[in-house]
């Protein structure tokens, strides 16, 4: 098991702080697993291997989400080509133009203040 | 379920608490003890016969303990299993394998929350998940949203399609004087509502009420001789795929699929032979998910099926008979109601929204993010 300095959610936001989007993945399965963990949901094996995801990925669901007060949002699952899930949201074009099936590729958005940093995603631009 | 033996038990009493908005200062275990009274009059039992006592709300964090020091009553068997909104449809299989085993002969089921009188996030605290919470997804209407985007890119389902569940639900409100809307609702009225995460406006999602209530479970052998008909537990099944939405297997299949398969082959019945179907709809999305997971449609033609007033009073298909989460009540926790409508539409008690001849139904809650699914299928003595 990895010590308490190295938590799943630690080392997850250690790369993020890196500019990485890092994700597990299970040998033993052989597919990625995440969100991070300390044991495999496929096989039960403790042992997971950290990788780093190319950062390409297609858009798999989306909302738009109408907040009480201040502009609309998006909201995606964005399925990474590495083969694994992840909740978050596509900008730099209005969150309604967001498609299921878009390119997508992932940048690093480090919020204001205290807030960890947290991935998000850019359309790709199609050459 | 393996295990439990078809018609081993029945649900022998069914009420609500007070509804809607209730009294400033009434609490949880208030709206529970209500329920639990009112329910055992129902079938003519009183708390000295309880020896069974489930519970489930967001409010209070040991609720069984608290309900039964109200009631001043010590039970041999507590259940408290909270899985969200289906929590009431496990506890009726936990019940019902608990009176089979002899734990317990008289089990009350009963539920409260007053999230309209003290705010939503009052009553339900939102847990920070790391992995989720950053991008502000409001939770659980953005979930369903998601899961309704993949329906709409997947096979084509449209708003006015989500819009008629929403219409449909309202028409069957109408006949229910317990219901929270008592106004007409139309497509156009569904879609140009305020927008709430799209597709859903706030028509598509469901109320946000007060409420509660209880329901009495015993063996068949005692059901016989109490107050009313006994609605005997036919078939359960239960089916867990995620908690988060992220982490949803596929978005457009449910473990509704699962929950009922389980829960026909307990009852030996099939969808053909349900005559009242009450279905979780926590969100218009939900009703059309759930329709094709438990077989009364195809993977995908829940939209159209839905459409042009189908599963409304007169469409043929009696679905969501009391007006639903979406238009009669949805206290947060909404699983409980299914139950009782269930039951009393076995009955014959329903007036003016009574479905003809009804002697399978079938009650089907959903949990968290379309998360934890359970399926509960009743009939009357003549369908054993």
């Amino acid at each position: 098991m990895p010590s308490n300095r190295d938590t799943p959610l630690k080392t997850y936001l250690d790369h993020l702080a890196r500019g990485e989007l890092a994700y597990q993945f299970s040998p033993a399965a052989g597919r990625a697993v995440f969100y991070p963990r300390v044991l495999c949901p496929f096989t039960g094996s403790d042992r997971l291997e950290w990788r780093i995801s190319k950062g390409l990925g297609t858009v798999h669901a989306t909302t738009v989400v109408h907040p009480a007060e201040g502009k609309p949002f998006n909201v995606a699952l964005v399925d990474c080509d590495e083969g694994f899930r992840l909740m978050s949201r596509v900008e730099d074009i209005p969150p309604e133009q967001v498609r299921i099936g878009q390119r997508v590729r992932f940048r690093v958005h480090q919020p204001d203040g205290e807030e960890p940093p947290y991935p998000v995603f850019t359309p790709v631009r199609s050459a | 379920m393996e295990g439990l033996k078809r018609g081993g038990a029945a649900i022998v009493g069914v009420a609500e608490s007070d509804l809607g908005q209730v009294a400033d200062g009434l609490s949880v275990i208030d709206l529970m003890a209500q329920g639990t009274g009112r329910a055992l009059d129902d079938c003519g039992l009183s708390l000295k016969d309880v020896d069974g006592l489930f519970s489930a709300t967001t409010q209070v964090r040991l609720s069984v303990l608290a309900l039964a020091e109200y009631l001043g009553i010590n039970p041999s068997f507590l259940g408290s299993t909270i899985v969200g909104g289906s929590s009431f449809e496990y506890h009726v299989a936990h019940a019902m394998g608990a009176i089979a085993l002899g734990l317990c002969n008289v089990a009350v089921i009963a539920y409260g929350s007053t999230q309209r009188s003290v705010g939503r996030k009052q009553a339900s605290v939102r847990e920070v998940n790391p992995y989720e919470t950053p991008f502000k997804p409001f939770l659980p209407s953005s979930a369903y949203a998601l899961a309704a985007s993949r329906h709409m890119h997947e096979f084509g389902t449209t708003r006015e399609q989500l819009a008629a569940v929403a219409v449909a639900a309202r028409e069957w409100a109408l006949l229910n004087p317990a219901a929270w809307e008592k106004k007409p609702l139309t497509i156009e009225g569904v879609l140009s509502s305020r927008m709430v995460s799209y597709p859903f406006t706030v028509r598509d999602c469901c109320l946000v009420t007060d409420g509660g209530g209880a329901i009495v479970v015993t063996s068949a052998e005692r059901a016989k001789s109490l107050k009313k008909p006994p609605a005997y537990v036919l078939g359960c099944g239960q089916s867990v795929t995620h908690a988060n939405i992220s982490n949803m297997p596929d978005l457009t299949v449910t473990g509704a699929l699962a929950a009922g398969k389980a829960a026909y082959k307990m009852a030996r019945l099939g969808p053909s032979d349900v005559d009242a179907i009450e279905l979780y709809d926590a969100f218009t999305i939900n009703t059309i998910l759930f329709l094709e997971d438990l077989g009364f449609c195809k993977k995908g033609e829940g939209g159209a099926f839905v459409s042009g007033g189908r599963i409304a009073p007169k469409g043929g298909l009696a679905v969501n008979t009391n007006g639903g989460g979406l238009s009669y009540c949805h206290p947060g926790m909404y699983g409980l109601f299914l139950l009782i409508e269930a039951v009393r539409q076995l009955r014959g008690e329903c007036g003016a929204r009574q479905v003809k001849d009804c002697q399978v139904a079938l009650a089907h809650g959903n949990g968290g993010v379309l998360s934890s699914q359970a399926t509960v299928i009743l009939g009357t003595q003549a369908a054993l």
